[in-house]
């Protein structure tokens, strides 16, 4: 069995300061329950050190990238679980009515497709629709949906940050 | 040797908790499990090594496809997916 990886406070507190900060910047909210919030990032820091990337804490990640990006954090189906229910799948982000405290956080269905689909699915992907009278390809980031018509995608989303890895040709 | 870890506690039949050791969601629902009394086997797969986490996985698969934590199995005969306050409670049985 592996062992448990302790996270120190202060590392938390400089993690939870930061996805506040690009929340915030980016029109997303953070659970405002203190004491959950640290435990998700704390599971945030124990994965970041497990597995060289902050997968989330509340699925089990196969420690390989390739197979884990849709579940590195914030996640591919944040948006979409926002928009449904209110909170990601952990409820580490919120929509604004939990924010706002008219409704509670509560433990939602997984919406991320179990790993024999997810392998099926990935074989079927092409390298995208052709071209047409397009004059530059459009790539879309996979967790918040931006659209951006240029050779290739940007290195950080400019709306929700994400890496450039996370983004998939669209057009 | 099985991976599990026994909590003692009143007797409801067989409780197996599948749960991850970063998700808090798992925390709340072992915190409700320990408030209810119960006696339960718990499992946190991302700590198993390769061989026991397949194992532990097809396990759950079998009662909760989604591949989703918690997930909690009653009797052998249901399970209960997430933290549900109200789906455990009646499914202990108390």
């Amino acid at each position: 069995m592996k062992k448990e990886i302790e996270i120190s406070d202060a590392a938390v507190d400089a993690l939870l300061q930061k996805l506040q900060r690009e929340a915030e910047a980016s029109g997303y909210h953070l659970n405002n329950d203190r004491k959950f919030v640290r435990e998700l990032v704390g599971g945030l820091l124990v994965n970041q050190q497990r597995y060289g990337y902050a997968a989330c804490p509340c699925r089990l990640a196969a420690g390989e990238k390739a197979a884990d990006l849709d579940i590195i954090c914030p996640c591919d189906y944040r948006d979409a679980d926002l928009n449904e229910f209110g909170a990601c799948f952990c409820a580490l982000y919120v929509g604004p009515e939990v924010s706002e405290g008219r409704k509670q956080a509560a433990s939602i269905p997984e919406r991320r497709p179990p790993a024999s689909q997810r392998r099926a699915a990935k074989a079927e992907i092409s390298a995208g629709a052709p071209l047409g009278k397009l004059s530059q390809p459009v790539w879309r980031c996979k967790v918040c949906g931006y659209l951006c018509a240029r050779g290739e995608p940007p290195d950080i989303c400019p709306i929700c940050k994400a890496k450039k890895e996370r983004f998939e040709r669209f057009m | 040797m099985k991976p599990f870890t026994h909590v003692a506690g009143k007797d409801c039949g067989r409780i197996v908790f599948y749960g991850l050791s970063t998700c808090v969601w798992c925390k709340k629902t072992r915190r409700l499990l320990d408030d209810l009394g119960v006696a339960y086997d718990y499992v946190y797969v991302d700590l198993l090594n390769d061989e026991e986490r397949e194992r532990a996985m097809a396990e759950v698969r079998r009662w909760n496809p989604n591949e989703s934590f918690p997930t909690l199995v009653f009797n052998e005969a249901n399970c209960v997916l997430g933290y549900d306050e109200e789906k455990i409670k009646a499914a202990v049985k108390l």
